[in-house]
């Protein structure tokens, strides 16, 4: 760039930092968002890598072993976090929970996030009709209690991994609709949409060209949001007894085979308890964190 | 160039943008009349300076010509053909927009080789090679080093900006470009730099001007005509010189007193005009601007004026027409 410098101050002003540029310092500069990227980022290799990391088969009982504590309460470096009552390696169960709380939070977010974005901006665009009936349909899905009809749901269809996802996609896309609606309200106003428009721009192509790559970093962040609601409400169906079904190891059952025994062996419970608080805060401080990077009211 | 001797490139006849407002949830929607019966004609290469206070539908009229509004009535003519009629495409290579605001008018998550590059990817013209050629070709021509196409609109200055606008609105050679007030975002020291940019590119290319503006001295120094809006209605049309020189409607002199001195103790013009722009959902009878008209009587309040066509143009007062009984009150 340097090669073409005359004296006309026109040729020499654009030095400052390309929008990519400023985007990595901000999120190099804020530790909740790399702390929670990060312990993400270890839970989602342990994930993937899950047949090669976990010690024991997560589905072969022991009944010798039944009920080992972990190292730290006294057991052995055979069982690291102890064994439950049917002598299952409980580190080796939690390694493959990881896979389900994260795929059912993975596919839950995607289902609901197409709908509620494809509704939300839909109403935003267009407003008028379409925006009163989006409106009335995000109106009656706030009315419905989520676990009481996943509850409903998955007891008349018998639960399963596939079903859990499935109701859990279908009733989390109201917050991805009400953001998407206001935040396409929002950008549709701007000059850039009046210009694509004149220019002749299809209506597909202002959606997805102009108004969706401005609404985009919102959009980022309600997935995340929603990510952490379905993990969670996916471990309290199965707590219930109506999500994931056994011998799949979920944290939730986990949680729930542990009960019995919580006065006594209170570690049955916490393990599996403390992880996916460690799950559900990684991905709050993530999304926190790209709302704060990404926000408009901190850019220069 | 006189009017009659080209056909206008561009022509308005009796349009009227009528919007329904609902007051409350269960109050009856109202009419607000954006745009009153307004005809305007724009002969080729002429630059028509539109102007009046903020609210009075200079920029619904010109949403309307970019085709983004439909007219409730009236028609619009490019080169004798009806815009409705025509698509949205070929509408689009004749008229283009420049917007006030270039802070806003160009997408941020767009480089500025896409932003300019847009028309011709939408239109379909050529291949890669060819935009790259024309993005260069038409940043060159604006006064843009080609560097800048790698570039995002936050990097530059908002002159640069509003010139990268300019280079979008002109790439697919448009007839006509409707100037939406495209100065009155820019420091005063740039605007200067941008109206003659839009003057030369005038000359350069042929083009046709709407110039919309509520800064009279802009309108001055580019226009050849001028149009004073008020309340929706062309209350006077005139050439550039008449205009500035014998202001005809009350409107329009009281407009010309309240440019700003650069003398610093003369304090703020006094306009006379005193209360409020009045809500253009209740409108006042008769003549709409007796409310705030110095010179008005009782007739201005109960009958509405025609237009007149005077030596320079086109005027609606009363004061001005033959038949009226105002008419001597001018004269006494």
């Amino acid at each position: 760039m340097a090669t073409t410098e005359t004296n006309d101050p026109l040729l020499q002003e654009i030095t400052g930092p390309t929008p990519a540029q400023m985007l990595r310092k901000r999120v190099f500069g804020h530790q909740g968002l790399l702390i929670g990227a990060g312990v993400l980022g270890v839970l989602l290799f342990v994930a993937i890598f899950a047949p090669l990391l976990a010690p024991h088969d997560p589905y072969a009982q022991s009944l010798m072993s039944r009920m080992e504590p972990p190292v730290f309460l006294g057991g052995s470096w055979e069982h690291p976090l102890g064994t439950d009552h049917l002598g299952r390696d409980y580190l080796s169960r939690l390694i493959y929970g990881a896979r389900v709380s994260l795929m059912i939070g993975a596919i839950a977010a995607l289902i609901s996030g197409v709908i509620g974005t494809a509704m939300g901006v839909a109403a935003g665009y267009f407003g008028g009709r379409v925006d009163m009936v989006v409106t009335f349909l995000i109106n009656v899905r706030l009315a419905m209690p989520v676990v009481l009809v996943a509850l409903a749901v998955v007891a008349i269809l018998g639960g399963s991994l596939q079903v859990v996802i499935v109701v859990l996609g279908l009733l989390l896309w109201d917050r991805f609709a009400v953001v998407m609606r206001a935040s396409t309200l929002q950008v549709r106003g701007r000059e850039y949409v009046a210009a694509a428009r004149a220019i002749g721009a299809s209506t597909p192509r202002v959606i997805l060209s102009e108004i969706m790559p401005n609404i985009a970093n919102n959009l980022i962040v309600v997935v995340t949001l929603e990510m952490a609601h379905a993990i969670l409400l996916e471990a309290a169906l199965s707590f219930l007894g109506l999500g994931v079904q056994p011998p799949t190891p979920s944290w939730g059952l986990m949680v729930s085979e542990g009960k019995n025994m919580m006065l006594f062996e209170p570690w049955m419970v916490l393990i599996p308890g403390a992880v996916l608080f460690l799950l559900v805060l990684a991905i709050n401080l993530m999304g926190d964190g790209l709302r704060d990077v990404t926000a408009p009211e901190n850019r220069s | 160039m006189s009017p009659e001797t080209s056909a206008p490139v561009l022509e308005l006849r009796n349009v009227t943008k009528t919007y329904r407002v609902k007051q409350g949830i269960f109050g009856k929607a109202k009419p607000l009349t954006a745009v009153n019966d307004v005809s305007l004609s724009l002969p080729r290469g002429e630059v028509l300076g539109l102007v009046g206070e903020s609210g009075c539908g200079k920029s619904t009229l010109a949403k309307i010509l970019l085709g983004l509004e439909t007219p409730t009535s009236g028609q619009v003519l490019i080169d004798g053909k009806e815009i409705l009629a025509q698509d949205r495409l070929s509408l689009a290579r004749r008229i283009q927009p420049i917007f006030q605001d270039p802070y806003s008018s160009l997408n941020p998550r767009k480089s500025i080789f896409d932003i300019v590059s847009l028309p011709l990817r939408v239109h379909g013209v050529g291949d890669p090679q060819e935009w790259d050629r024309k993005v260069r070709e038409i940043l060159d021509i604006v006064g843009l080093p080609a560097r800048v196409m790698n570039t995002y609109p936050s990097q530059m200055s908002g002159g640069q900006r509003q010139r990268v606008a300019i280079a979008r609105a002109l790439i697919m050679k448009p007839e006509i470009v409707i100037c939406d007030e495209p100065t009155s975002a820019l420091d005063v020291s740039v605007q200067s730099q941008i109206l003659n940019l839009l003057g030369d590119l005038r000359r350069e290319f042929g083009l046709t001007y709407l110039f919309i503006s509520h800064d009279l001295a802009v309108v001055e120094h580019l226009a050849t005509r001028v149009a004073v809006m008020y309340l929706g209605r062309i209350v006077e049309e005139s050439d550039v010189a008449g205009l500035f020189d014998e202001a005809g409607h009350p409107y329009t002199q009281a407009l010309l007193k309240s440019v700003l001195t650069p003398e610093p103790g003369l304090g703020v013009p006094d306009t006379q005009l005193g209360m409020a722009y009045p809500n253009p959902i209740a409108p006042p009878s008769g003549c709409q601007f007796h409310p705030r008209c110095p010179v008005a009587t009782d007739h201005c309040k109960r009958v509405a004026p025609r237009p007149v066509e005077t030596a320079r143009g086109r005027v609606e007062c009363h004061l001005f027409d033959p038949q009226s009984p105002m008419h001597d009150a001018k004269v006494a």
